[in-house]
């Protein structure tokens, strides 16, 4: 079993390849920075089958920044969620994945995303479900600090405390970018923490990077009783590659065969 | 739940359709714990102020936030629970018209959208609330089923039918207090089969929602007095029943379609985009609506009056043909 931090680089390591490999532009710095994030939540917070991906009694998961797909499917891969031939069709022709979250139940994917701000109202919708129903279940929707300037967000933010729903975790991945450069909505993000907290929700901050934070934060996210929380998680866009880190030309680029050698010589192994 | 008679017509007539959806929730929610209303603050506009205080774990208001609205009824109708979501017209198609397109076009959760008071029904409210494009939008969506019941038991039989229907459906209430009755006896009603009230025949009327009782009034008139006209309620508006498409090809030489709505792809459109895929060629069709302009408001009766859509305007336009 490799260490949690391999397991992110396993991932990373999948996420770059497969960008290469396609051809074609992906979203590698958004993909880049929820990297740790998914890889704790796969690994010690999500309740899922890996023998059947509509047990009853799974959490569901919902990647509202669906733009970083690729992360989210090499992530699947790495869990053994996702088999590598179907991994391998990303961004072909007819393929089931695509560059954003098409909806396949089969394929373990709850819902379909690509238009920014959704995914907490849906993933609201299924958590008021489950409570409903009187299971015991979690949603987890994955958003980016860009999708918060969609004004829908606070729509259902504010529709969730009201009706304390404390089975939904969002986890905003603040890298502090959007397509044109940085995210200067919220004063820079500085006041995130503080709007998600003035809606009512249990705020938890973190660096995205550390398993062992997030490991806590999860936890303390669960515990909480008194309705839903949000784990602000501080990130770096493009982690794990030097000249994408922070750098936005890498929010949606091209991985040619030099700009993968110049990867594969900076990491020091084949990935 | 109901019987359908005369008298139940008519007092469902005097409601109106939204006090009558409040009122059928109702009755489902007495014996369905899957039922799940919800609504965007228009809860008692939906009728829906008894079901909300004797049923509170089968309401829920998400606020003034249609976007919200969708999404929630969306993840609620994933979790297997029959849901309908009403806010007015302007607001389900267009507010939040790409939450319906990702949550009930793409993904096809089953939600029951109810556009309210569309068409003119909101007189005085003006334009802002006026549904006039939400056919359009709808009907422009891959994947959902499109509505426009004629009279309150038609809605009723929408509703139930509903229940065992497949797939995402918009519900689009038009009318007011004192709809015309087109229905007042129990009858057949299947989602996919336009309902022919007068035998197709050279001229033809095509209507639905409120517009088909006002069209009906003014046929029962001209019949009356000679005139052979057809009359079809073709409430579903998508997908269109291709049988009556070929029937009315094949015996109809003009068709008149009257609606509560912009002629731009509303239900005449439907019709002749229907006609064209069939490949008939023979068939005339003449769409009165609204011509691509926002109507100078005013009540509903006025505005009808002004546009030629109540059933003296319907009369007049039809003379033009005998």
């Amino acid at each position: 079993m490799l260490e949690s931090k391999n397991i992110s680089q396993s991932i990373r390591g999948k996420i770059v390849r497969k960008a290469f490999e396609c051809g074609e532009s992906s979203h590698l710095g958004g993909a880049l920075s929820m990297v740790d994030i998914l890889c704790v939540l796969y690994q010690s917070v999500l309740k899922y089958d890996v023998k059947d991906f509509q047990s009853e009694d799974r959490d569901i998961f919902i990647l509202s920044k669906g733009h970083c797909v690729l992360g989210w499917y090499a992530a699947l891969n790495e869990f053994g969620l996702m088999t590598d031939p179907v991994f391998d069709t990303f961004q072909t022709n007819g393929s089931d994945l695509i560059a954003h979250p098409v909806k396949n139940l089969s394929l373990g994917i709850e819902s379909s995303n690509g238009s920014l701000g959704q995914g907490l109202s849906f993933g609201l919708g299924i958590a008021l479900g489950i409570k409903k129903k009187a299971q015991n279940r979690n949603v987890y929707v994955l958003m980016g600090d860009g999708e918060c300037n969609e004004g829908a967000v606070w729509e259902a933010t504010a529709t969730a405390s009201e009706i304390g729903l404390s089975n939904l975790v969002a986890i905003v991945d603040v890298n502090n970018f959007r397509n044109d450069g940085l995210n200067l909505t919220y004063q820079n993000n500085k006041s995130l923490p503080a709007i998600w907290s003035a809606f009512g929700w249990n705020v938890i901050e973190v660096d995205g990077h550390s398993h062992d934070a997030l490991n806590v934060a999860f936890r303390a996210a669960k515990n909480e009783n008194g309705g839903p929380s949000v784990i602000i998680a501080h990130t770096v866009k493009g982690c794990g590659v030097s000249f994408m880190e922070s750098n936005n030309e890498w929010h949606h680029n091209r991985i040619t065969s030099n700009v993968y050698d110049k990867i594969l010589a900076e990491w020091g192994r084949n990935v | 739940m109901f019987n359908i008679d005369k008298k139940l017509a008519r007092g469902w007539s005097r409601m109106g359709p939204r006090a009558v959806y409040g009122q059928i929730l109702f009755e489902l929610a007495k014996t369905n714990p899957n039922l799940m209303t919800l609504s965007a603050d228009l809860g008692r506009s939906s009728g829906l102020d008894r079901l909300s205080k004797e049923f509170p774990d089968q309401f829920l208001n998400v606020g003034i936030a249609e976007q919200n609205l969708i999404g929630i009824s969306s993840g609620l109708a994933r979790m297997g629970f029959d849901v309908f979501a009403s806010t007015f017209a302007p607001f389900a198609s267009l507010r939040a018209g790409e939450q319906v397109r990702m949550n009930m076009g793409y993904m096809q959760e089953p939600v029951r959208l109810v556009g309210l008071a569309s068409g003119f029904a909101l007189g005085f409210l003006g334009n802002s609330h006026y549904g006039l494009e939400d056919v359009a939008v709808m009907r422009s969506i891959p994947g959902i089923t499109v509505i426009s019941p004629a009279d309150c038991v038609e809605l009723y039989k929408c509703i139930v039918a509903s229940l065992s229907y497949p797939g995402p459906i918009y519900i689009r209430l038009t009318g007011g207090v004192n709809m015309p009755v087109v229905y007042d006896a129990d009858y057949e009603f299947d989602i996919l089969k336009a309902d022919v009230l007068y035998p197709i025949s050279d001229i033809t009327v095509v209507s639905a929602g409120a517009t088909l009782g006002f069209a009906k009034r003014a046929i029962d008139e001209l019949r009356g007095e000679g005139a052979d006209i057809g009359l079809v309620n073709v409430h579903t508006i998508k997908p269109i029943d291709k049988d009556f498409i070929y029937n009315l090809g094949s015996v109809c030489k003009t068709v008149v379609v009257f609606e509560e709505h912009t002629i731009i792809g509303g239900l005449g459109a439907a019709i002749i985009d229907a006609l064209d895929a069939a490949n008939i060629r023979s068939t005339q069709v003449i769409r009165c609506g609204v011509n691509d302009e926002y109507p100078k408001a005013g009540d509903y009766d006025y505005v009808l009056h002004t546009l030629g859509l109540d059933s003296m305007g319907i009369k007049n336009k039809l003379c033009e043909f005998l």
